[in-house]
């Protein structure tokens, strides 16, 4: 059954950590042109978030004091994330006591690596896997399937990208972009299942199909959303139930996550885990909220005989390092920021390029691949602050877009930017000169949208320029008041 | 091999420990300034313990609990049942499998679930054994286990792999029927989690999870399918 399904080299891959300098932007213009003029997507992609405005609304007003109640989902991230010399060892103590082993990755490579090891040593012959982000930041799949490895992505979204050869367009919602017509198509090639336009039947063959995977599966591999210091748990929020089988079946378990994912008590999760699932899906609760505390216990029916994790760094004890930005590692994944960002109902999730899309994306993305070549997804914004409101745990999300662009413009300056700035000072601190430039401006500007050019063909290609008024603001001003100005 | 691990360890926690040197700001924009923290000192207050009025209500009197628990239920389409007593539990246990017309439901032993699976009128598998086969349990219609905690707050349904039967039970099968007994429900999942933590002391099981509704999925247009991996049907027999 495994051996079966054909799967398609990805051909949209994120762009690979060795991409050379300069191309993430030109593809970025290039996708985001395209998705913008793309009405039918946007209005696609617009209309399947409507449904989760309104569910988080009626879920939000649940809460006796959500804004408060965000003060404590933030604090009890920041006490973790700037605890973390102390409760990551902490953590690891407790789960190792619990029975699991703990593997440390400083980067993708590293996590591959291990992961392939536990492979090889538990001899496997059919995975199973549960969503994972991490796992698609350090391109496990393609790693996994180099060596041999069928793997199966268990999620009915990550399933349907898996068929499509494609990466996520969402980190919560991969297939949010899919119709059901086209997932039908889908599975009518590599399932040989009847047309349907029914998603509750288009779920059924998924289910059909999946059952007898997680069965035969030696090997289960899933995330983690926390990681609780106090007892040496591993929470694991997901709903539509394949983790849990994921975690329950094969004979070996393994969970990849970052080390910002540790939270120091138990009791904590009582608040984030609602918290994220009201932020992430308009929910109470997620359907299954699931903490493991290393492999089956003597007296136990079942579960696996070996639990490992992989702890992964990958730049993030960089984001550590810059005490202004550290609050991104709060970040729990929920997807608010994305559901919420006029950018990214207007470009799409691919036109990003990055495995974590949308603001909170685009805030860490340069930290983990380098800001020289990502400081376009700081420009990407529309500064309107949406993110910041939607974040559950209050990460400052647009000020931190626009702490990247002074940081770029601090390392690499822009000559032609400085130049332009420098020629504004000059101009607008001299009340003549400045009277004069408007006027100047005034008389020249039909013209200059007839030239076009090149500083303004860009802009203008998508927009037309207003005809210039008649005087200045400022002639305006004194005529109104009666030249008493 | 070992060397390795102990270098790459060695090198995050280093890194850690450097980053870490220089302070962060608090969270940006609390609402609660005198929750802001200021000093080391400070980290150490429990956020649950403040959160707790500004989450969604569990109730504070037992007939509230059931009022909220009933609403949460209904809401995530979950069937509730409630019921007197064991022997009643037994009854409606036996209604649903003809009803249903199930072949064969998987059990576990324990003293909620026990009454009610040596009336059914359908063949029986239990799972206590380790090395059961895991595709006799893949073929049965629905799966019956006790429960931790029902928490009124979520509408969720709190099961561990020591004493609800291992960890397939509770989610692979068709459908999930949970017995609960009345003095089982808890207002928050703080207080499910407290729960469980007096009852098991200091031995975790190696599996928790709060259940809040049947297994549901809105990956296609972002339309709610239930069933997608997990049960489709959550039915709650509530004793008492």
């Amino acid at each position: 059954m495994i051996n079966v399904m054909i799967v398609p080299t990805p051909n949209t891959e994120p762009a690979s950590d060795e991409e050379p300098p300069r191309l993430a932007k030109k593809r970025f213009l290039r996708d985001a042109t395209e998705h913008v003029r793309d009405v039918g997507h946007r209005a696609f992609v617009r209309k399947a978030l409507g449904g989760y405005y309104t569910s988080r609304d009626a879920q939000k007003s649940r809460f006796r004091d959500w804004e408060h109640a965000r003060d404590a989902a933030a604090i009890a991230k920041w006490s973790a994330v700037n605890r973390l010399d102390v409760l990551l060892p902490r953590f690891v103590a407790n789960f190792e006591a619990n029975g699991g082993r703990v593997h440390w990755a400083r980067d993708a490579a590293e996590a591959r690596g291990i992961i392939l090891g536990l492979l090889r040593d538990a001899k496997a012959k059919a995975v199973i896997k549960s969503k994972c982000m991490t796992s698609e930041e350090v391109h496990l799949n393609a790693a996994m399937e180099q060596d041999g490895y069928g793997v199966v992505e268990s999620d009915l979204g990550e399933f349907i990208q898996q068929l499509r050869g494609e990466p996520p367009y969402h980190f919560v919602f991969p297939c949010m972009h899919v119709r059901r017509d086209e997932i039908s198509d889908l599975f009518g090639r590599h399932l040989g299942t009847p047309p349907t336009d029914s998603p509750e039947e288009l779920t059924m063959i998924a289910r059909r199909h999946m059952r007898r995977l997680y069965v035969d599966a030696d090997v289960g591999i899933t995330g983690a959303n926390f990681l609780v210091a106090e007892t040496g748990q591993i929470s694991i929020t997901e709903n539509e139930g394949n983790a849990r089988l994921t975690a329950a079946l094969p004979r070996v378990h393994i969970a990849l996550a970052g080390i910002e994912k540790v939270v120091e008590h138990l009791d904590d999760l009582a608040v984030l885990l609602p918290m994220l699932a009201t932020a992430g899906a308009g929910q109470p609760m997620t359907c299954y909220n699931t903490l493991y505390a290393g492999p089956r216990r003597p007296g136990e029916a079942d579960g696996p005989e070996e639990m490992h994790l992989v702890l992964l760094d990958n730049q993030r004890t960089a984001i550590l390092a810059d005490p202004e930005q550290r609050d991104s590692l709060h970040c729990i994944r929920c997807g608010a920021c994305l559901n919420v960002c006029p950018i990214f109902k207007n470009v799409g999730g691919f036109t990003y390029g990055t495995t974590y899309q949308g603001p909170i994306g685009s805030v860490i993305t340069p930290h983990l691949r380098g800001l020289a070549d990502w400081n376009h997804l700081s420009g990407a914004s529309s500064l309107c602050g949406a993110c910041s409101d939607a974040c559950p745990v209050r990460i400052d999300i647009h000020h931190h877009l626009l702490h990247n662009r002074r940081n770029a413009a601090r390392t690499a300056p822009n000559r032609w930017e400085r130049l332009g700035h420098r020629l504004f000072v000059a101009v607008a601190g001299r009340p003549w000169l400045f009277a004069a430039a408007g006027a100047a401006f005034r008389r020249t500007l039909p013209l200059l949208t007839w030239l076009r050019p090149p500083l303004l063909r860009d802009w203008l290609a998508s927009r037309d320029l207003p005809p210039p008024p008649a005087r200045s603001f400022r002639s305006e001003w004194s005529r109104r008041r009666g030249g008493a100005a | 091999m070992t060397a390795e691990r102990t270098t790459a360890r060695d090198a995050i926690l280093a890194r850690i420990g450097e980053a870490l040197r220089q302070p962060a700001p608090p969270p940006h924009g609390l609402v609660a300034r005198d929750l802001e923290p200021q000093t080391a000192p400070l980290l150490t207050i429990l956020p649950e313990a403040v959160a707790r009025p500004w989450l969604p209500d569990g109730g504070d009197t037992a007939a509230e609990r059931l009022r909220i628990l009933e609403e949460n239920l209904g809401r995530l389409r979950a069937l509730v049942r409630r019921v007197p007593d064991l022997t009643a539990a037994g009854d409606y246990f036996f209604a649903l499998c003809r009803e249903r017309d199930w072949q064969r439901v998987a059990w576990h032993a324990h003293p909620h679930v026990e009454p009610l699976v040596h009336q059914t009128p359908c063949a029986t598998f239990r799972v206590d054994d380790p090395g059961f086969d895991k595709n006799a349990l893949e073929s049965c219609d629905a799966g019956i286990t006790a429960c931790e905690a029902v928490v009124a707050q979520t509408g969720s349904i709190l099961v561990s792999s020591a004493s609800c039967g291992g960890r397939g039970l509770s989610i692979l099968p068709h459908v999930h029927v949970v017995v609960a007994t009345l003095d089982q429900l808890v207002a928050t999942l703080a207080d499910a989690l407290h729960a469980i933590r007096d009852r098991h002391a200091g031995h975790m099981p190696s599996m928790l999870s709060f259940i809040t509704g049947p297994s549901r999925t809105g990956d296609i247009e972002r339309i709610l399918v239930l069933g997608a991996h997990g049960p489709k049907e959550l039915i709650v027999i509530l004793v008492g």
